[in-house]
């Protein structure tokens, strides 16, 4: 099969051009803000940063911090409690820097972006406002380069490559691991079980699987359908499975990590690229030369139609992280709601839980629908761009 | 780590570890899993064909029965009919046999008494003859035995000769 082939391709495309964009990025930032941190930036000590981390922690309620914290990721995995005090999982920290090469260590060693470690620090919101930096240049939680005396090294700070396990990428090995165990271990059962009606967890997939060949693959794509099914379904269990893993509140759940943006631009750039690959003679010429069309409206319909190609991955991404970031969002805010009125009494905190529980249970449920209607729309969208590329001239 | 701006790691993390799952689940799952699906939902539908072509052969079975039974059915009227008129045939010809025969006999018996009947009537007719002479004879020599008698009788007879 071909398909190995450009799986290969798809990866080494992949890591190619996020690389280049994300390093554009992080330039354009760098430099455009340059001299203005370096005016604000304050020498301090580290004991000035403690205490006014002390201070902060006194701090009310803030809802939106607290929704932003968890659907963004991190480097490592909070489970209650605030600033120095708070009690989190530690996670690998890989760091690849371009002078000083690879550096792994575990989060653990920032003590919660408290202390530098390597010569590398965790930005916290403490530090960002002790050193007068734009947030904005630096985002909360970024693990940037200090100097020997605690200040942000921004030179050295472009030069670094985070590679780290952070919050989203242990729950994306774990969903990994989850789904390759249960397919295989549902593959081997069909092995076994040769001829045989299916049993357990092999029931329960194979109507999915069944819907994903027989309602999603036959007819978007017709009769080449075969040589997509490893993908479609690959696509549906693993966005399905993350939607699932991410309303479960507990470790390795949680996680916003479908609707962190990166996860949907790969899923996106892998559909993209295999349709793109796939694209058969009929498609090229549908979109550079739409045959009946009159030349001055090709004018017009060309641009829009290569424009297309690139709009409809794009809106694969937008479609599945506003969904998913906008469920983890609103029941966020049912919880903080509890919260909010906690704080000026106890007694309408309890009072409001009540609602904000019944909500949150009914927003659940929703999710788990929205989080399979999300993955199907993905995966069908997907078959529908392979079904329009390996179309033969039927028209 | 903004909102919508993909980090670096976990783009990495994610191209690696889907591509990854991609492959295995590809090589190791979906192969076998819609292999089978395909492989049993093939013997299913020929078993259906299977079922539906042994019905179909069934129903031609049970038609070529009733073919069978009704051609067998046939075959044993057209043979008792045949036995009947055979039957009738051999009494019929049984009967103008022995009657012939019996005609025959009648004929030849017929015939018999006629033959025996004109020897019997031709020896009665001798014997008559010879018993008559006897008689004759005895009356004769009864009556001739007297001299008397012997001379009345030339009387008798020269009276009725006439000598003319």
């Amino acid at each position: 099969m071909n398909n190995g082939k450009y799986i290969v391709i798809a990866i080494s495309l992949a890591v190619f051009f996020t690389s280049i964009f994300n390093k554009c990025v992080a330039q354009g930032e760098g430099n455009s803000h340059n001299e203005e941190v370096v005016r604000n930036v304050i020498v301090d000590s580290e004991e000035s940063l403690d205490e006014s981390d002390a201070v902060l922690e006194e701090e009310s309620f803030n809802a939106g911090e607290m929704i932003m914290e968890h659907i963004d990721d991190s480097h490592e995995w909070h489970l209650w409690g605030k600033g120095s005090s708070s009690v989190s999982v530690p996670l690998p920290i890989i760091i690849y820097h371009q002078d000083n090469g690879f550096s792994v260590f575990m989060s653990s060693n920032f003590h919660h972006g408290h202390t530098a470690y390597n010569g590398y620090r965790l930005l916290t919101e403490h530090f960002l406002h002790h050193h007068e930096i734009d947030p904005n240049d630096y985002p909360h939680d970024m693990v940037v380069a200090v100097t020997a005396d605690g200040k942000l090294d921004k030179a050295s700070t472009l030069k670094i490559w985070d590679f780290s396990i952070t919050k989203n990428v242990a729950a994306l090995l774990t969903s990994v691991f989850l789904l390759m165990w249960i397919f295989i271990s549902i593959a081997k059962t069909y092995n076994k079980r040769v001829g045989q009606a299916p049993t357990g967890m092999q029931s329960f997939m194979e109507p999915i699987i069944m819907f994903i060949r027989d309602d999603i693959a036959k007819p978007s794509i017709g009769d080449k359908y075969e040589k997509f099914m490893p993908y479609l379904l690959t696509l549906f269990f693993f966005i399905w499975i993350n939607n699932v893993m991410g309303l479960i509140p507990l470790i390795p759940g949680g996680t916003n990590l479908t609707g962190n943006i990166a996860i949907p631009i790969v899923l996106a750039f892998f559909t993209f690229v295999l349709t793109t690959i796939n694209g058969n003679a009929h498609y090229w010429k549908h979109i550079f030369a739409m045959p009946g069309v009159p030349k001055p409206i090709l004018l017009i319909l060309t641009p829009l139609e290569v424009a297309g190609i690139f709009i409809k991955p794009i809106v694969l991404v937008i479609r599945l992280f506003a969904n998913i970031t906008a469920g983890h969002i609103v029941m966020l805010v049912f919880f903080s709601l509890i919260f909010i009125f906690g704080e000026t009494s106890a007694a309408a905190g309890y009072g409001v839980s009540v609602a904000s529980v019944a909500f949150t249970v009914f927003l659940t449920f929703l999710e788990l629908l929205v989080g399979i209607i999300q993955a199907y729309v993905f995966t069908l969208l997907s078959a529908i761009y392979f079904g329009m590329a390996t179309a033969g001239g039927d028209h | 780590m903004s909102l919508i701006t993909p980090d670096i790691g976990l783009l990495f993390w994610m191209v690696v570890s889907f591509g990854i799952v991609l492959f295995i689940l590809k090589k190791f799952a979906w192969k076998p899993i819609l292999d089978s699906v395909k492989e049993r939902e093939d013997s299913i539908e020929e078993a259906l064909a299977q079922a539906g072509k042994a019905k179909e052969e069934l129903e031609k079975l049970q038609a070529n029965n009733e073919d069978l039974l009704k051609q067998a059915r046939e075959e044993r009227d057209l043979i008792i009919k045949e036995a009947r008129e055979a039957k009738d045939n051999m009494i019929h010809e049984a009967k103008s046999k022995a009657k012939e025969e019996a005609d025959k006999i009648l004929v030849s018996a017929r015939e018999t008494i006629e033959s025996e009947k004109l020897s019997a009537v031709a020896e009665l007719k001798s014997q008559v003859a010879v018993l008559s002479i006897e008689i004759a004879e005895k009356i004769l020599r009864d009556e001739l035995s007297a001299e008397d008698k012997q001379k009345k009788l030339v009387n008798n007879l020269l009276e009725d000769v006439n000598l003319n």
